[in-house]
């Protein structure tokens, strides 16, 4: 069997404030397969943009570093690359080659003062060694190829001149130029409507389907991670505290903190009965903890209705509740 | 029965292009009608440019309205002078969308709270400490917050002091416009039932204003569903929900992506972007997306008429109820 697209293990990175280092992301394995979407899921400060941006090495520069761990990329030739060992010129040819990446703002990820073609054509240039006259065919192919209408009119056209759906479709062709084998799409439809949102969904699915990539999709949406992900991570200040596949995690979830999530989302046609009834939406008390004061044993155990004394000695290790499912929680049997 | 609380008429709303933009004037709102009962929560719910904000601070009059008629418990306020808006605007506040943005980092929540107090000139200064300590209180948030500043709290309490802040003057009438949509999750539902216990408790009148029909439908009586500065369907929340008659409602309402897999097959997706607000449609200003549109929808806007079951709704297609 091929090796995984990526394979993280023991990932911990930190960011230094004076005096210490504070670990953003600690004890993180995850693998993506060719082919597969996992979602990484959690709330503001959970460490899943930090792990994405660990991946492609773009740490905030002064501060931030991978202390600790492993990420293995399988590339296009299909060698296994350790990225955490590169130096920064290594890793700039996988970044934008290997790895296709998209934001949550198309508008700032693109610049404003050149066309969509030649920011498209750029990669394969770079990367691929094309001719500026190959590329720039390429750039309007792909284009096509995300659903943009007149793709050679909007070739020339600039960032300003498109729409934010159009603009993301084009930072996603930007992330497919070079046929990557992994895209990282962190929070890519957060800033749009929800009628596009369902656009770019359906679109990064039928890309997917065509080229087998393996597609890492950091979001906060439970709902995107029931629309588009085979697998799920929930992540809770730093750690992954469950994961498995989504039909799994969402039908039975085993682990306090990923029920507890799952319960406060509104959810349609739900809410006019809890209102009739006099009852109150569903919520996690108390607020994420800072990452510099984090609680001694499991970070979740503060706002935890099942918490035990154990849960604050040690952090769980994460316990397998299934052959494909696990947990970090030691009451996971009570769930 | 007695008249509206809040009753809007025909509200427009042009963005005249300013001096580095050509082109036509950006028509964010066009014939706006709705009425709010006192003690009913309305939500204003659309996709971004379909002039839901622009309502809001039109209600307020913190924008000056193109033409039509803000009629504020009984009161025109379109035609007031600025001494008896300011007290109109007494009885009427707004909680904004960013808790990060809207708090003045240099002030102390005391001063912050107190501030509207100060300008209406109510109370001395024990009393305007009383009135905002009451406010904290009411928000769930300790009384010692009064002497400390923005940055220390967290999103979700930034967003309770926002909420503090509208309290403090003991309006009647509050727009929330996004409250909880910069929060997290776990954070969002104890702001919305923090604001559904004060609005029930108190019994303001609220204009809720959303992007996300789920928050929406916790809070609000009357939802309102609007696209590209028209209203496109009007009704009761549960109704709206349960029964959604507009083509344009039935889509958004597909489009939210689903826990429940089962939601997710027969997923209607509409095709193309929103038409830019400058150049709207003609007729139908949902046409050039609808899976249902006929050549008749380009000819005229379609009015906003009651249907059998009590919504209202601005489309000629009764056939595909």
């Amino acid at each position: 069997m091929d090796a995984p697209i990526l394979s993280i293990s023991g990932l911990r990175a930190v960011f230094r404030i004076p005096g210490r280092d504070i670990a953003a992301v600690q004890d993180v394995d995850l693998v993506i397969g060719s082919g597969e979407t996992v979602a990484l899921v959690g709330e503001s400060g959970s460490g899943k943009s930090v792990t994405s941006l660990s991946i492609i090495g773009l740490l905030p520069k002064k501060i931030g570093r991978i202390a600790e761990g492993s990420i293995a990329l399988r590339r296009r030739d299909g060698t296994v690359t350790e990225l955490t060992g590169l130096d920064p010129e290594s890793l700039r040819k996988v970044r934008g080659n290997d790895i296709g990446m998209v934001f949550q703002e198309p508008m700032t990820s693109l610049n404003p003062v050149y066309s969509i073609g030649e920011q498209i054509a750029e990669p394969i240039r770079i990367h691929l060694g094309k001719s500026h006259r190959d590329a720039a065919t390429d750039a309007v192919r792909l284009l096509a190829q995300v659903g943009i209408p007149d793709p050679d009119r909007r070739a020339r056209q600039y960032p300003h001149e498109l729409s934010g759906g159009m603009r993301q479709r084009a930072t996603i062709a930007m992330a497919l130029s070079c046929d990557p084998t992994l895209l990282i799409a962190d929070e890519p439809t957060t800033a749009l409507d929800v009628t596009i949102q369902a656009q770019i969904l359906d679109l990064l699915a039928a890309l997917q389907a065509q080229r087998g990539m393996g597609i890492l999709f950091v979001t906060h949406n439970l709902g995107v991670v029931a629309e588009i992900a085979d697998r799920v991570a929930v992540m809770y200040a730093g750690r992954i505290v469950e994961s498995g596949p989504v039909s799994e995690v969402f039908t039975r979830p085993r682990h306090p903190y990923t029920a507890g999530l799952m319960r406060s989302v509104p959810r349609l046609g739900q809410a006019t009965t809890l209102k009739a009834a006099g009852t109150p939406l569903p919520t996690i008390a108390g607020n994420v903890p800072s990452l510099a004061l984090l609680p001694k044993g499991c970070s979740f155990a503060p706002r935890c209705a099942l918490a035990v004394d154990a849960c604050r000695t040690a952090v769980p290790p994460l316990f397998a509740a299934t052959s494909t499912q696990q947990s970090r929680c030691l009451r996971w049997e009570d769930l | 029965m007695d008249a509206p609380f809040l009753s809007v008429r025909n509200l427009t709303k042009h963005f005249a292009p300013t001096a580095f933009s050509r082109g036509p004037a950006v028509r964010a709102l066009q014939d706006i009608s709705f009425d709010i009962a006192r003690g009913q929560v309305v939500g204003l719910v659309g996709e971004s440019g379909s002039g839901k904000t622009t309502i809001g601070r039109s209600v307020l009059r913190l924008i000056e309205p193109t033409s039509g008629e803000i009629r504020f418990d009984g009161v025109d306020i379109t035609s007031l002078s600025a001494g008896p808006l300011a007290r109109q605007r007494r009885k009427m506040q707004y909680i904004f969308q960013d808790p990060f943005a809207s708090l003045s980092p240099r002030m102390t929540i005391g001063q912050i709270l107190t501030e509207g107090l100060d300008i209406q000139g109510i109370g001395n200064r024990r009393e305007r400490r009383a009135r905002a300590e009451k406010a904290l209180a009411a928000v769930e948030l300790p009384v010692d917050a009064y002497d400390r500043y923005a940055h220390e709290f967290s999103g979700g309490q930034r967003q309770r002091i926002g909420i503090a802040r509208a309290l403090t003057l003991e309006p009647e009438f509050i727009v929330a416009d996004e409250p909880v949509s910069a929060l997290d999750v776990s954070i969002q539902a104890q702001i919305i039932n923090l604001l559904r216990d004060l609005q029930v408790r108190l019994g303001l009148t609220m204009l809720f204003i959303s992007h996300d029909l789920a928050v929406v439908e916790y809070i609000c009586d009357t939802v309102i569903v609007l696209y590209l500065g028209r209203i496109m369907e009007v009704a009761p929340a549960a109704a709206l929900y349960a029964r959604p008659q507009h083509p344009y409602t039935r889509a958004l309402l597909s489009a939210i992506p689903s826990l429940d897999p089962l939601a997710r097959q027969g997923r209607q997706v509409l095709k193309g972007d929103i038409p830019s607000p400058a150049n709207p449609p003609t007729g139908c200003v949902f046409r050039t997306r609808c899976p249902v549109a006929l050549d008749a929808c380009a000819g005229v806007v379609p009015p906003l008429r009651a249907t059998s079951d009590g919504h209202l709704k601005a489309c000629i297609r009764d056939d595909i109820a």
